[in-house]
């Protein structure tokens, strides 16, 4: 089985990244994009009966720095 | 004083540490990542710069679970002295050791310069050596050194006078230009700018000098 875990910088913590990013789109001339947030998916192979809340803590030990990040997991 | 410096995969800040410890007069160790316990009667860990784990996931994540610094955490639950230096930094953030987090810097580039620090407080045994208010000059040398905190967590860090060093000119976004902060205890330090490459003339300069010497004269066991 298989998750899916997608980290994010938390909304209010400036992401220079996603903004060098906006800018760049607005260089190439599409216009209207008005924010850009960059993050990362981290993909786990798991064993079977794996559940999710192993897999939250797994983000709250290691995937995720929650100061900065908040995260979300999909199974399946 | 007893030192040891951790040294983890990746780590490149670690000698020129141990080398400022020694120039003060500590004993100094080298301790390996998956060692589970430091030598007896260390007063001081200290958390090198470097690329711990080649910055993979977050920098200083990985080495933060490393086995070494479940010893560091007891290390400073009991009372002992700790000091972060740049990657050190963020491993003691990542460890939550101390307060916040060290994000990519703002121009998004790798900055390696001479930046002006404001010593803000002369209160702990690191900076002691200080005056409250004194410009020195320390190099920094990182990628990820943006600092952030959340205002409740801001307001703690001034109130409390754990604010150990601001930069003159912020160069990398931080936060309230902060450069270094202290634990609650005042004995765990972070910082990203280098006082370890600013600790002899040959360096330049030898405004981190007075850091180690402090230390020594703070730490110094009968």
């Amino acid at each position: 089985m298989k998750a899916r875990v997608t980290v994010m910088l938390k909304n209010g913590v400036l992401d220079p990244q996603g903004e060098a990013v906006r800018h760049a789109l607005g260089s190439l001339g599409f216009d209207g994009v008005e924010g850009v947030r960059q993050g990362k998916v981290i993909e786990l192979d798991l064993a079977p009966g794996t559940t999710e809340d192993t897999v939250v803590q797994m983000c709250e030990k290691l995937l995720a720095n929650t100061v900065i990040e908040s995260y979300s997991v999909e199974m399946g | 004083m007893r030192a040891a410096v951790l040294v983890f995969p990746g780590s490149n800040c670690d000698r020129d540490l141990a080398v400022a410890f020694e120039k003060a007069g500590a004993r100094v160790s080298m301790v390996w990542h998956k060692d589970t316990g430091l030598p007896e009667g260390v007063d001081i860990v200290a958390v090198p710069g470097g690329f711990s784990y080649g910055d993979y996931l977050r920098c200083g994540a990985i080495a933060a679970n490393s086995p070494i610094c479940g010893a560091l955490k007891k290390h400073v639950e009991r009372g002992g002295f700790a000091l972060g230096i740049c990657n050190g930094f963020q491993v003691l953030t990542e460890t939550r050791l101390l307060p916040g987090a060290l994000r990519r810097n703002a121009n998004l580039k790798y900055i390696c310069k001479l930046v002006g620090l404001r010593v803000e407080t002369a209160d702990s045994a690191f900076t002691a050596g200080y005056e409250q208010g004194q410009e020195i000059t320390i190099p920094i040398a990182h990628h990820d050194g943006n600092y952030y905190a959340d205002d409740e967590t801001l307001r703690a860090l001034n109130d409390q006078d754990r604010v150990a060093f601001r930069y003159v000119e912020n160069p990398n976004g931080s936060v309230e230009s902060i450069a270094g902060v202290l634990s609650e205890n005042r004995r765990v330090l972070g910082m990203m700018p280098h006082p370890e490459r600013m600790a002899e003339p040959s360096h330049g300069g030898t405004d981190g000098q007075a850091m180690f010497r402090a230390l020594m004269d703070q730490l110094a066991t009968a």
